[in-house]
């Protein structure tokens, strides 16, 4: 098991770059996402750190050795594929047994490690059979046993349920967390899917045009986003942006979205000119004699709750409350924000102002 | 604008059962969501309306007419299918403008230009729309092939996964659109997915379909309030409905065999002890796998909860569905 730290690593590919002068420490036994859109360069980094690809530049730590320029068979650690990559020809014991005995390990010691693993992942029953007749989930067991075989000092995984659908998918994210538990080995995995990420790391950096955007605990990042980009990529539906000129200086608790004054955290920053206010749709309540104003456009049903969209003269904004609320298509409404979660942008560059709330956890690559 | 109705309809593809003694109305106006997993018979159910297939026995009725002996171009549908198919040598105006193009429908050209220009702001694509078709994203095209469908006004819009390519934020904006599209325009559409949201979000009414029958039928509110069986409540709601053994709590009735518990019917802080094995902080909600007399259920808890594992918290139900033996509503 190990600690997986990446120093200023960047990649180019021709002119392009594709991970720009990351930072980061993946520390010993943790769940460990990279999320971004596709093109952010998450599976670039997460192949840097298998070895699959070199760092143009930068160092890259697996247990504090430095191992930045070396191939991936020299650094022992496990990578699994989005597309589960089996020997189609063997059964799935030999499927799992084939890098035990690539190693030269003792037939009596392989078959006792199989049987373990088989064991832990729940397919004893289909040891004997060929892959070729497998559902999804059980291939993509059998590849997570080959890879968990070998004891490796880390796993890498790369979209490793994205074939999956939907309902499976859910099932299996529960079936791999629960494993990291019990095995307690370092897992990097690489995603797009930000409900998949929040439910299942430890930690997450958020990566956006080759660039760390931020890197913390799940319900941190998603409380105090570090750059607008960031509000935006987590959470369903998004966080809302309300944008406004004016002065938001150091030291103030208030700023102003036209004449209607909004409570904040205590700002520790502070500019003039193009700014936004940051707030998610569960921190909105709809109040019929609330000073700020809205226009309910659609109303939608989730069960629990429901998704109000409203226009408002600052933009189109959404409210995220109880289903018993009955809302009608066409109503002018007042919407209050709960002033401690509120988050005050600089527009010209995306970025967070750090306040007492936010101060702690702003860390960009 | 058209009803749709479906009467008795069965398809079977060799021995494999499509449809089963499918019977359905497509009120006027009204938006159909077929939701199930894989295989249960919702694009078949599609495919039969617009004529693609033909059913082994049953009939289709668009607008009060028996579409048996109609091909698909009679029948006056319009088909969005989950791979976008777009002319390749065309641009993106001009794959818009084809079917308005159609010699039967003369359209003048300035109609054509407002109605695509509509069209194409409605979808986020007027600044592709003299690019060719091909040099466009998937997400680009998947756009455009929507786009083609709503340019006319058919009896009826048949759209089978339209969303299911395009990346979460634009998914959300498509999906008041489309609803507001056909809420404006009293235009009547069926429409496929396994995404609920979708189906939570835009249906007027749901059809749950489990193998190829049609299992329940009505708004998703009396769908996910008022299930039939284990299966329609399991189709609705994240996460997902608990399903346990019936005599958990006590007080089950008699010919229940499980109890069903959302997490708004889990009350929390008073009745028996559970154990917190897992806590799962997703933002805007906590969510609490909890083990409860050896029996695992997962329920939601506020965004700031500090509960961790190992924990105790009390539970009780809170008008919890019962099922029998074979997953159908009992109380």
């Amino acid at each position: 098991m190990a600690q997986i730290k990446i120093e200023n690593v960047c990649k180019d590919f021709g002119t392009f770059n594709a991970v720009k002068s990351s930072s980061f420490t993946v520390e010993d036994g943790e769940f460990f996402m990279l999320l971004g859109p596709s093109g952010c360069g998450k599976t670039t980094t997460l192949r840097m750190m298998a070895g699959l690809e070199l760092p143009t530049s930068g160092k890259i730590y697996i247990d504090g050795e430095e191992v930045s320029q070396k191939p991936a068979s020299q650094r022992d650690i496990a990578f699994v594929f989005q597309m589960f990559a089996l020997y189609p020809h063997m059964s799935v014991g030999k499927n799992i047994s084939y890098p035990l005995q690539c190693q030269g390990l003792p037939k009596a010691d392989v078959k006792k490690k199989v049987a373990e693993i088989a064991e832990i992942l729940g397919i004893t029953e289909i040891l004997k059979r060929p892959v070729g007749g497998l559902s999804g989930g059980d291939r993509q067991r059998v590849a997570l046993g080959r890879a968990i075989v070998r004891d490796p000092k880390a796993f890498l995984m790369d979209e490793p349920l994205g074939a999956l659908d939907a309902e499976f998918r859910e099932h299996m994210s529960q079936e791999l967390r629960a494993l990291h538990d019990r095995m307690g080995a370092t897992t990097v995995y690489v995603t797009h899917d930000q409900l998949e990420a929040m439910q299942m790391g430890d930690k997450i950096v958020v990566m956006n045009h080759g660039v760390v955007e931020q890197f913390g605990v799940p319900q941190e990042i998603y409380d105090w986003p570090a750059t607008k980009f960031v509000a935006s990529f987590l959470g369903s539906p998004s966080m809302n942006f309300l944008d406004f000129e004016g002065m938001a200086s150091a030291g103030v608790d208030k700023v102003f979205l036209g004449d209607v004054g909004f409570e904040i955290p205590k700002l520790i920053e502070g500019i003039t000119g193009k700014l936004c206010l940051g707030v998610r749709p569960e921190h909105i309540t709809l109040k019929n004699d609330g000073v700020y104003r809205g226009r309910v456009v659609a109303s939608e049903y989730l069960g629990t709750t429901q998704v109000v969209t409203l226009d408002t003269s600052n933009g189109r904004v959404k409210a995220r409350i109880a289903s018993g609320v009955k809302v009608n298509v066409g109503d002018q409404t007042g919407l209050e924000f709960d002033p401690r979660t509120i988050t005050i942008f600089d527009n010209g560059t995306g970025r967070a102002l750090a306040s007492n709330s936010n101060k702690g956890v702003l860390k960009h690559g | 604008m058209a009803e749709v109705v479906l009467n008795n309809v069965s398809k079977s593809f060799g021995c494999d059962i499509g449809l089963a003694n499918v019977s359905m109305i497509v009120p006027d106006g009204s938006f159909v969501v077929l939701l199930g997993p894989t295989g249960a018979g919702k694009t078949t159910t599609l495919r039969i309306v617009s004529g693609l297939d033909k059913p082994d026995s049953g009939s289709v009725f668009i607008g009060g007419r028996d579409m048996s002996d109609c091909t698909p171009a009679q029948r006056d549908v319009a088909m969005v299918f989950q791979q976008y198919s777009l002319y390749p040598h065309l641009t993106v105006r001009q794959n818009l403008e084809f079917p308005l193009k159609s010699p039967i429908l003369k359209t003048p050209q300035s109609e054509i230009d407002r109605k695509v220009g509509e069209v194409a702001e409605i979808l986020q694509i007027s600044h592709k729309l003299n690019n060719k078709a091909t040099a466009l994203s998937g997400g680009e095209m998947q756009r455009v092939s929507i786009g083609r469908s709503l340019v006319r006004q058919p009896s009826v819009y048949l759209m089978d996964e339209p969303l299911s390519s395009l990346d979460a934020k634009l998914r959300s904006d498509l999906r008041i659109e489309l609803k507001s599209i056909q809420a404006n325009s009293g235009a009547t559409l069926l429409y496929v997915t396994h995404d609920q949201i979708e189906a939570m979000t835009m249906a007027t009414h749901v059809g749950v379909l489990d193998n190829g029958k049609l299992v329940q039928f009505g708004s998703p509110r009396e769908i996910y309030e008022n299930p039939v069986s284990i299966y329609a409540a399991s189709r609705l709601g994240q996460p997902r409905i608990n399903v346990l053994p019936a005599d958990i709590f006590g007080g089950a009735p008699d010919n229940a065999k499980t109890i069903g518990l959302r997490p708004e019917q889990i009350t929390q802080g008073d009745g028996e002890d559970s154990f917190v094995q897992r806590v799962e902080h997703l933002g805007d909600q906590t969510r609490l796998h909890l083990l409860f007399k050896n029996q695992e259920l997962i329920t939601v808890t506020n965004a700031q909860s500090d509960l961790k594992n190992g924990d105790i918290v009390k539970i009780r139900p809170n008008n919890p569905f019962y099922f029998d033996a074979s997953g159908a509503r009992v109380a």
